[in-house]
């Protein structure tokens, strides 16, 4: 051992340095992590939990640990297109849709009646459970490490991050840091002309992050949210509204088997909508509104815009849908979906007392909007890693987006790259055509956004393949590969297959007499074979299932013998749909040498005169990875991109 | 966007007529696709750097003679298989050789693309590459101008029309998928069925107007009509002995018929005979007068009315205007036996006519070029009659026949109640190939509009 002060600029503070006899102890309080994730919502606990899977030793640094994995604002997983992000992180190995599975209250398959590419897995859950589940499975998660405080600046050293400084004063070191800040940056909730400081009601903002990032280089700028009053459900009269009931089979997020909820105990909700009177008060209102006196700076998302917002830009609407959803198992407590507003309190308790079944209504707290500082995600890579600063990653709202599941899976992403590059290793990055979460990354670090950006099918080009029954074929091969996800869902996957396949082969060379068929396409209003068919050409016809079809045809069935519905239900989409599915994997293949042709890290944009300067431009700014990337950020046209070829070389 | 990875072709020797002219394809199935379209039996097993003597068949009918350069990867041009068809130098020859590629999977190449893939795979140095860039860059600006300057008119601003109709049913498409949980209208079947029959009839239309040829390969027909002694056969003459240098000598098309063709900036006009062969015009048209003509006017898809503006034929020329007014015939007004020296005398005279006459002589050839220009407009301009010519370019074509079989794909999907994910699939693809052609790039932002229409969120 030489010299102790040989140590003593190297030893962070907190450090506890004694000697004993010759030898000079040093006992952090902190080790140095492979990666410190600041935030502990959708995206942080992910980001921790792929991490340490893959072998990280991990920090999750919370300001408050009574409230890791809150859902902010509505009590529900999935949705459409969201419900596809939430089966992809299963996939990967990902918690939060074994989470949901757990605490679902309902279930509901939405989009059942469109092709396969658009059924979307919904669950409501209970708000309490859900967070609780996330905890529990953190905890449980081996090289996750908890600390509570608020993270008040970042440790960087030649354009490198070192680590992170708490408000305690607390250096702790770390080889990649991970920041899912949430709507706690510079958080500011305002409920009429009243504005206060926080990241949610009732909790503290953050600062001090914002500001040193800005002083880095990053851009900052502010967006809006909002959401809806929180009301006593024993003070609504819910035979004034209309029912909404949970599927009859529930068919869960996860793809690990899951004892999920029984169908007959789902809680239902329940429809109900304003009307003109409604309207009306909520104009009165509009004089003391953050948004209309222009306190809000921010913007907010256009597809989830307040009810003044609804009221001033539909005003030829007379009535406006709204979701009345309990927050859980036990609770009373009740959230009216649709209604988010930042009118005065008293605005909104009078004019949602104008609303059918809510006259009575007792409030447990009014809906606010929050405005919030976050990160253009132009200013990352496509493993969102920041351009500025190596080894520092960003995930979930910070990034400009909105959502849990919209989080989670940047959550998902960050930790896994977070991890990847403090043990060396190459990047992971999903493509467009690979994922829902690749869709959303690429979208978000080509073009940016300057509203909440929140995931819909029609932001996917590739959905027919990017569905919700095939997330696992799709990533858990690869998320094994990086050891994220286990040897028991890659055994699932292959066991699925290897069915899938079995049962594929059947129905291609099952062939019967019209006889056999004829009963059972009668009953189906399909008509009658005149000869000899294929099953799987039966299965072909419109309204012809793979499951009915097995119980009116015995041969057929004994062939297939015991089979999971899900294996069946592959085999129908898999037929059904083949037209569609293979003119999308065409255009995959059609466009894959563009999406793999690379563009070198610092090629030099200066010398293509020939190309716009708007182009120019964009594409200095944005670095695109690949020439697929750079034909996706607008004010690139395909000619600047052909262009950008010819310089770019082989 | 342009894939890498499929066979591209295109005229590869510089526009208009010359001795011969060169086809080139490029891509994994280039020697397949001359294969099928060869007339000798196994080019694919032919060593590389050979020519071979053959001709250009489709369905059944010699195109032309040729002879066929093989060049195999990585020993070519842009280091993928190339074929190099060198045809007579036709521009109606190399035009069909070309849709026959087309026909056999081969994709039209875009301004610049052969020397874009000899520089990926590693032929062409920077300096060289630059030179194709500057290309690419001037004339993408410019194609989709020339494209719908060539469009006809009408048809250019329906196609347009059509796509943001096609554009607003695919956002509404894309609301019912997307917001299918709320309260919002849908999207009208029955009208977005009448657009897409709307759309298909005019994308067939000129679909055919490029298969059938109006314009390749028969050219806009125009009728020379006129009283007697108006001189129309020297007319002719004078069109046709002006154009000869530039009239093809096309193997299995007659004599006669390339003799009274006229290429005029590259669109070619057929002098129709409003009565007959040059030689004997003069009496046929005085055999069976007016009436006779009148019926070739009605077929012709443009009439030059000419006649002798030495003298005073005001009424005269009144009462036929009214005449090609009433019967929807598209006109030109050329006042013949005008030189320079009774110009103004003849302007004076024809004062009282409100459409623009073209004064000529057509024994002294003044003016000619003026006549030519103005027949040119009429078609450029797209003030055509309904069935003529509507595409020239094979670019567009390839485009339109995408267009045509993603049409074809949505009806049929609509047809068999396919869901709306689905039929969005061949919608993205149709607009795609629309764009291509009114020069619109989708930019796909539906989303936009379905925020600004409809009351989203819950």
């Amino acid at each position: 051992m030489g010299s102790p002060w040989l140590y003593r600029y190297s030893v962070p503070r907190g450090t506890q340095v004694f000697c004993l006899g010759d030898t000079l102890y040093l006992c952090p309080m902190f080790p140095e992590y492979d990666v410190i994730v600041v935030g502990a919502g959708h995206a942080g606990c992910e980001a921790a939990a792929a991490a340490a899977n893959m072998g990280s030793k991990v920090l999750l640094v919370t300001m408050n640990m009574q409230t890791i994995a809150q859902m902010s604002c509505n009590p529900a997983m999935g949705g459409i297109a969201k419900g596809q992000i939430v089966r992809e992180i299963d996939a990967m190995g990902g918690y939060s849709g074994i989470v949901s599975d757990k605490s679902t209250i309902q279930f509901r398959m939405l989009n059942r009646s469109k092709g396969p590419g658009m059924w979307s897995p919904r669950s409501q859950n209970d708000r309490a459970l859900f967070a609780t589940t996330w905890r529990n499975m953190l905890e449980q998660t081996p090289n996750v490490d908890f600390w509570q405080d608020m993270v008040q600046g970042l440790i960087v050293s030649r354009g490198t991050i070192q680590g992170i400084v708490t408000g305690m004063g607390q250096e702790i070191r770390a080889k990649s840091v991970v920041l899912t800040n949430g709507t706690f940056l510079n958080g500011v909730i305002h409920v009429g002309e009243k504005q206060f400081g926080g990241g949610r009601m009732g909790e503290k903002g953050a600062t001090g992050i914002t500001e040193q990032l800005v002083s880095l280089g990053f851009e900052s700028d502010r967006l809006k949210t909002g959401t809806p009053p929180r009301i006593d459900g024993r003070s609504l009269d819910y035979t004034k509204m209309e029912r909404q009931e949970g599927d009859d089979e529930v068919v869960g997020f996860s793809y690990l088997p899951i004892e999920k909820v029984k169908p007959q105990n789902q809680r239902c909700c329940w429809i109900t909508y304003t009307n003109p009177e409604v309207h009306d008060i909520l104009k009165t209102g509009f004089g003391q509104s953050p948004m209309y006196q222009g306190r809000i700076k921010g913007s907010g998302p256009r597809y989830c815009p307040s009810i003044e917002d609804k009221v001033t830009r539909f005003a030829e609407k007379e009535r406006h849908q709204l979701f009345v959803e309990p927050e859980g198992w036990d609770t009373v407590e009740i959230y009216v979906n649709g209604f988010s507003t930042s009118l005065p309190e008293e605005v909104q308790y009078k004019a949602l007392t104008m609303v059918p079944g809510f006259e009575k209504a007792k409030f447990f707290r009014p809906g606010y909007a929050i405005e919030y500082d976050y990160f253009p995600p132009t200013q990352l890579t496509a493993t969102l890693e920041t351009k500025l600063i190596k080894n520092l990653f960003f995930a979930g709202q910070i990034n400009g987006t909105t959502g849990y599941e919209e989080a989670a899976c940047q959550g998902l992403m960050a930790g896994i790259n977070a991890s990847r590059n403090a043990h060396e290793q190459e990047p992971v990055i999903l493509k467009r055509s690979d994922a829902y979460i690749g869709v959303l990354i690429d979208d978000l670090i080509s073009k940016g956004t300057d509203e909440p950006y929140r995931m819909f099918t029609s932001r996917a080009e590739y959905r027919t393949i990017l569905r919700q029954d095939n997330a696992d074929v799709r990533l858990t091969p690869l998320a094994h590969s990086i050891g994220l996800a286990s040897d028991q869902r890659l055994a699932l996957v292959n066991a699925k297959q290897g069915e899938v396949a079995r049962v594929k082969k059947i129905m291609e060379e099952f062939k019967a007499e019209p006889e056999a068929f004829n009963e059972f396409l009668e009953s189906n209003n399909s008509s009658l074979l005149t000869e000899k068919s294929k099953a799987l050409k039966v299965l072909l016809r419109p309204n012809i299932g793979i499951k009915e079809m097995m119980e009116s045809v015995p041969d057929l069935k004994a062939s297939i013998g015991e089979c999971s519905p899900l294996v069946l239900e592959q085999v129908e989409i898999m037929a059904k749909y083949a037209t569609y599915i293979e003119k999308e994997h065409e255009m995959v293949q059609k466009m894959s040498n563009l999406e793999d042709l690379a563009i070198p890290e610092h090629f030099n944009y200066e010398k293509l005169t020939a190309m716009s300067i708007e182009a120019r431009q964009k594409l200095m700014k944005i670095k695109p990875r690949t020439i697929g990337q750079a034909s996706r950020i607008s004010g690139v046209n395909p000619s600047d991109v052909q262009i950008l070829i010819v310089y770019m070389g082989r | 966007m342009l894939p890498l990875s499929d066979t591209i072709v295109a005229i590869a020797t510089p526009p208009g007529e010359g001795a011969i002219g060169i086809i080139r394809l490029s891509g994994a199935n280039a020697i397949t696709i001359a294969a099928k379209i060869f007339s000798k039996k196994g080019l694919e097993q032919q060593p590389s750097h050979t020519l071979h003597f053959g001709k250009i068949v489709s369905n059944h009918t010699v195109i032309d003679e040729v002879v066929i350069s093989l060049f195999k990867n990585p020993k070519s041009y842009t280091g993928e298989d190339v074929v190099e068809i060198s045809c007579h130098g036709s521009n109606y020859i190399l035009q069909q050789v070309v849709s026959v590629c087309l026909q056999h999977g081969a994709r039209m190449a875009q301004a610049g693309e052969f020397t874009l893939r000899a520089f990926l795979n590693g032929k062409l140095d920077l300096t060289q590459a630059e030179a194709v860039a500057d290309l690419i860059a001037s004339q993408s600006n410019t194609a989709h101008r020339a494209a719908m300057h060539t469009l006809r008119g009408g048809f250019s601003e329906d196609l347009k029309d059509m796509r943001e109709q096609l554009i607003t049913f695919s956002a509404l498409m894309e609301l019912e998928l997307d917001f299918s949980e709320e309260d919002v209208e849908f999207a009208d079947r029955t009208r977005f069925y009448q657009l897409i029959g709307a759309l298909t009839t005019v994308t067939q239309n000129l679909v055919n107007s490029f298969s059938l040829g109006n314009v390749i390969k028969n050219g806009v027909s125009v009728a020379i009509v006129g009283k007697p002694n108006a001189g129309k056969s020297t007319l002719l003459n004078t069109l046709l002995n002006e154009e000869r240098a530039i009239v093809s000598d096309i193997a299995g098309t007659t004599r006669d018929t390339i003799e009274e063709t006229l290429n005029i900036n590259g669109i070619i006009f057929r002098l129709i005979d409003t009565a007959g062969i040059r030689e004997h015009s003069k009496d046929l048209i005085e055999l069976q007068g007016i009436e006779r003509s009148r019926e070739a006017m009605k077929k012709a898809d443009i009439a030059v009315y000419l006649f002798d503006a030495s003298v005073d034929q005001l009424d005269e020329l009144k009462d036929q205007q009214r005449y090609f007014e009433e019967n929807n015939i598209k006109y030109l007004l050329a006042g013949n036996k005008v030189d320079a020296r009774g110009l103004e005398k003849a302007h004076d005279t024809y004062r009282g006519i409100d459409k623009q006459i073209i004064f000529i002589s057509a024994k002294n050839k003044e003016n000619i070029n003026e006549l030519k220009t103005a027949l040119y407009d009429l078609v450029a301009t797209g003030d055509l009659q309904q069935e003529g010519t509507i595409i020239t370019n094979v670019r567009h074509y390839g485009a339109l026949q995408e267009v045509l079989k993603s049409l074809h794909d949505i009806k049929s999907g609509l047809d068999n109640s396919v869901p709306g994910d689905l039929i969005a699939l061949d919608i993205r693809h149709c607009l795609h190939y629309l764009g291509e052609i009114t020069g619109e790039i989708t930019t796909e932002d539906k989303l936009d509009y379905i925020f600004s229409k409809f009351c989203i969120g819950k």
